[in-house]
């Protein structure tokens, strides 16, 4: 069974093909070369004057786990408001919709939808890492995957504590990537998480953990290092200190140098590049944010950008949401301490276009996205849901992508938040090459996803066809087609079968003698057993729906 | 099937200890070891998962309307009632995570609304969660770090026997805590658990569960540094109140431990609420944390994957008419109470333990527990194995935190929730 995707526009960055029209082959999931004249040609497309692209693949995306899951039974009201009708939507255009906490289903349903093919959860927890396997095994259409929360969890504060070598280190974390069946390793707001049960309120970069005596940058160091000698693809995710507060840019340079030169990931930028100039005390930082990043090779970001409405933040960072706790809006949240492990916080929250902190937080992401010159190392993401719903995507795409609409949003922002921004000054609008480098191509390079992000032979046959249209955010909002492995799955923006996607894990190789320090830690101080808390791999493909994938660094 | 894995390496095994979850109790202990040659030894066990992994059951075939029939002739049986119902009522749902998949699978087929069993005292947690939220903690964060144990309207350990044994009279913890000093309020039953290993006894403040409400009171207004013109509240003098608040801030990280079962009093949400708000305000400054106790009968893993599939915890329904089906949620209107009025058809599930279903005059299909006994007979009875002991699982613990993996004991045969629902959801289309 052949399928034949012809004279399409492809936009293929990993394979420098920028809007040139080729014929695309698909047999048993995968793109093919030319076949044969004598091999038949079951299905055929006529992709004349449409653009094609690889699946997007979104690295940054709260869809599964334990914080989402309290969102969406402390606001039910959320289920109700799928679209949002209220004063901040007017900069929105009616293809958005502002659902923060989608359930399972509908998850897989939009993300697929838009020409989504694959989403990874950026905090999984170890001790909840079951949970978040069983909602993203219940998450259809796309590949899924996570990254393991370290760095505030009671048995590495020790190691680092007590000066044990970095290949203990390495082979704890290599064994925590196999535990939770994860892809890469994410730290949030390192050693914060932790003081703060040991009531410690803040934490910069070189402050001490009240009760460890070890930095937030000791921890860095010895993350950054581990995951880089374990060889795996992704780069150590940093949510950074300080997350949300004025004049966070210098943490932000300080983590930046603190790296070292080895890879390192710093997510959410946005909330991370807030100056303390003005009246107000409270200013952009994209600039320096952006041209340090512009400078340091080895740094790649995701913006989390934020769109105004109504939304929820879910973060592990326990601390920093027990501070924004009084801004809850509605005025309700959860803060709750994990297992030894790690925490979190789940708060709702309006992002008001009048209201000053809001949209100069709108325009420091785009500022940041618009400064930052390669866009192999800066990634789409709002967050989901912190910033704002994943659904809002085609919207964020056309504010990329088309000056004057950028800019007419941008007039109807709070007045001093304008007075404080140069986006108007910033001239650059994303090409479609630039935004599949952004959302396809570069993604599937940062994870380790090899056969995907991108339309040469072999790939997986994940693609998305979309009808070429001035406004991007209705041509995003709704491609013609979408394959998942070779199956066409949605036609005009709409499912049409129902297909489970595979979850993607990292299984590098270290020195199992690391568990016999990891048994005795959980007889003694535990309330599970160490067997328990490792996740099978039979335990996410024995249903016949999951399987998983092992990805390995090229 | 998603059971094989764990099961073959455990029956393999059958002459030697093994490693078992108690489902027992919202604990979920994972230490439990169990030798299943006759007669049958438990190690590390309580009273309840003694009961638990020794129980008998009898041994019964489906029936229709009381009359023996073979599974078949029952799922063909009950898919026709569901087939007629316009507005089923699932009630009960003791099941863990798998069987409440399955169940909701069947509810997106025929339109249902949900409802657990334990609902009415869940309910009392829930609203303060939608209302404004809580800090809350987990066992392994107990166990190394509480110094004070403060349990308002619960002994804990009548519903969860080795909470102070597992987490509270441990010799290690992380942090050398001191061994925790036990203060209860209003708590009724057993409060010797609270007894330290040295011998030190708990601190009790006496009062009647109904008397919470303005004790609460009381404690938020302290805490918030108002006086009281009045010396004692519900019996209990304001200088043992304050002298609790002295406590709480000097200890390093205090446990604040409710269970809603024991708030049977109109609008309980509302101390819940007190107590959250309490704890929220002393954290403003120290570190003090909630544990809500829960009910048991697979409440939290039930409720938790309703919410990733649904949305919404239960009490929920799926509408096959609205905006091409969708759920949705009511609190009240969906509860088993309201809806035995106005459902077409009830389908019970009790599958840990043998509760019966509430009378009813609709079509009414029990698939659980085979020990259940009727007080009305029902139109259909499919019995089936019990999570944990004749199938294996996944079950959320407590504090919704934690899933484990539940394992198959003994095999009577029985076929699983899960099991029998696919079947009924494949005749019911």
């Amino acid at each position: 069974m052949i399928t034949l995707l012809k004279n399409g526009k492809l936009y293929d960055p990993a394979n420098n093909k920028d809007g040139v029209v080729q014929d695309i082959y698909i047999r048993d999931g995968r793109i093919i070369a030319k076949p044969s004249l004598a091999e038949k040609i079951s299905h055929s497309f006529d992709l004349t004057g449409k653009v094609v692209m690889a699946g997007a693949i979104d690295m940054h995306s709260h869809i599964g786990g334990g914080k989402i899951n309290i969102a969406r039974m402390m606001l039910p009201e959320f289920q109700e408001s799928r679209r949002y009708s209220e004063p901040e939507a007017h900069i929105c255009s009616p293809n958005c919709i502002h659902h923060a906490t989608p359930n399972a289903t509908e998850t897989g349903f939009r993300y697929i939808e838009m020409g989504y093919t694959a989403a990874f959860e950026p905090a999984i927890m170890p001790a909840n890492a079951r949970q978040a396997h069983l909602e993203m095994a219940d998450t259809p259409m796309i590949d899924k995957g996570g990254y393991a929360m370290l760095g505030n969890d009671d048995f590495f504060m020790r190691m680092l504590a007590s000066g044990r070598d970095q290949k203990a280190i390495n082979d704890y974390v290599a064994w925590t990537l196999h535990a939770t069946q994860a892809i890469g390793i994410k730290v949030v707001n390192p050693g914060g998480i932790s003081a703060f049960k040991f009531n410690q309120r803040k934490l910069d970069l070189d402050e001490n953990h009240r009760f460890y005596q070890i930095s937030a940058r000791d921890i860095l160091k010895s993350l950054s290092r581990a995951v880089y000698d374990l060889g795996i693809a992704k780069p150590l995710h940093v949510h950074c200190n300080n997350l949300g507060a004025a004049g966070n840019f210098e943490t932000t340079l300080n983590t930046i140098n603190a790296a070292d030169g080895l890879p390192m990931h710093l997510t959410h930028i946005q909330f991370h590049s807030y100056g303390t100039e003005g009246d107000r005390k409270f200013s952009s930082a994209a600039a320096e944010i952006a041209q340090a990043i512009n400078q340091h090779k080895n740094i790649s970001v995701d913006v989390g950008q934020i769109l105004f409405g109504q939304t929820v933040t879910a973060s592990g960072d326990s601390m920093v949401q027990q501070l924004n706790a009084k801004h809850a809006n509605p005025k309700k949240s959860v803060i709750m301490d994990i297992e030894c492990d790690a925490g979190c916080g789940v708060v709702p929250f309006k992002y008001r276009d009048q209201n000053f902190v809001n949209a100069l937080q709108w325009a420091i992401g785009l500022e940041i996205f618009l400064s930052v010159t390669d866009p192999w190392r800066i990634f789409l993401t709002t967050d989901h849901p912190n910033g704002a719903p994943f659904t809002s995507y085609p919207h964020l795409i056309r504010l990329l992508m088309d000056k004057s609409f950028r800019n007419e949003a941008f007039a109807k922002l709070n007045l001093d938040a304008q007075a404080m921004s140069n986006l108007k000054s910033l001239e650059r609008e994303y090409s479609l090459y630039e935004i599949a480098i952004m959302t396809r191509a570069g993604p599937a390079k940062l994870i380790g996803m090899h056969d995907r992000g991108h339309l040469g032979v072999g790939a997986g046959a994940d693609i998305a066809v979309y009808n070429e249209q001035s406004d991007r955010e209705a041509m995003f909002s709704e491609p013609v087609y979408v394959f998942k492995d070779g199956e066409l799955v949605v036609k005009a923006g709409k499912v049409i079968k129902v297909t489970w996607g595979a979850t993607y894990t990292a299984k590098p190789e270290y020195d199992l003698s690391i568990e016999q320090d990891l048994k005795q830690y959980f007889d003694r101080y535990h309330t599970v057993q160490l067997a328990n808390f490792k996740i099978d791999a039979a335990e996410i493909s024995q249903d016949g729906r999951g399987s998983i994938i092992v990805s390995k660094r090229n | 099937m998603w059971q094989n894995h764990t099961e073959m390496k455990i029956l393999v095994d059958s002459a030697q200890f093994i490693s078992a979850t108690c489902p027992a109790c919202g604990l979920l202990c994972d230490d439990v070891l169990l030798n299943y040659d006759a007669p049958i030894t438990i190690k590390n066990g309580c009273k309840k998962s003694q009961v638990f992994f020794k129980q008998d059951t009898l041994s019964v075939s489906p029936t229709l309307s009381g009359l023996t029939c073979d599974l078949n002739t029952a799922v063909k049986a009950a898919s026709e009632i569901l087939r007629k119902s316009n507005q089923a009522l699932f009630a009960g749902l003791g099941t863990e995570v798998q069987g409440m998949r399955s169940i909701i699978a069947l509810a997106k087929k025929t339109g249902a609304t949900l409802d657990h069993m334990h609902s009415e005292a869940t309910a009392r947690n829930t609203l303060t969660l939608q209302n404004s939220g809580w800090q809350t903690t987990t066992l392994t964060e107990v166990k190394n770090r509480a110094d004070l144990i403060l349990a308002i309207g619960t002994d804990i350990v009548s519903s969860h026997p080795r909470f102070f044994e597992q987490l509270v009279w441990n010799n290690d913890s992380l942090f050398n805590k001191p061994s925790p000093e036990v203060i209860y309020i209003a708590a009724s039953g057993n409060t010797d658990a609270g007894v330290s290993p040295a011998g030190k006894a708990p601190r009790i403040l006496e009062a009647k569960a109904p008397d919470l409400p303005l004790i609460m009171s009381a404690l938020n207004a302290l805490a918030q540094n108002k006086l009281l013109k009045t010396e004692q509240i519900a019996g209990i003098s304001i200088d043992s109140l304050q002298s609790v608040l002295s406590r709480i801030k000097a200890s390093k990280y205090t446990l604040v431990v409710w269970s809603t079962a024991g708030l049977a009093f109109a609008h309980a949400e509302l101390t819940v609420q007190s107590i959250t708000q309490l704890i929220a305000t002393l954290n403003e400054s120290s570190r003090v944390a909630g544990l809500p106790l829960n009910s048991g009968d697979g409440d939290s893993s039930v409720n938790n994957t309703s919410t990733w599939l649904s949305g919404y915890p239960t009490r929920n329904r799926f509408n096959p008419q609205q905006r091409g089906g969708e759920f949705t949620y009511d609190a009240y209107h969906f509860s088993t109470q309201q809806q035995l009025n106005t459902c077409d058809a009830l389908l019970w599930i009790s599958s840990f333990n043998a509760h019966s279903p509430p009378t009813i005059n609709a079509p009414t299909i029990v698939i659980g527990h085979p020990n259940i006994k009727f007080t009305q007979t029902p139109d259909v009875f499919i019995p089936i194995g019990i999570p944990g002991l004749d199938h294996a699982g996944t079950m959320f613990r407590m504090d919704s935190s934690v899933a484990l993996p539940l394992k198959k004991i003994r095999d009577l045969g029985l076929p699983t929730l899960s099991m029998v629902l696919r079947e009924i959801e494949s005749l019911v289309t």
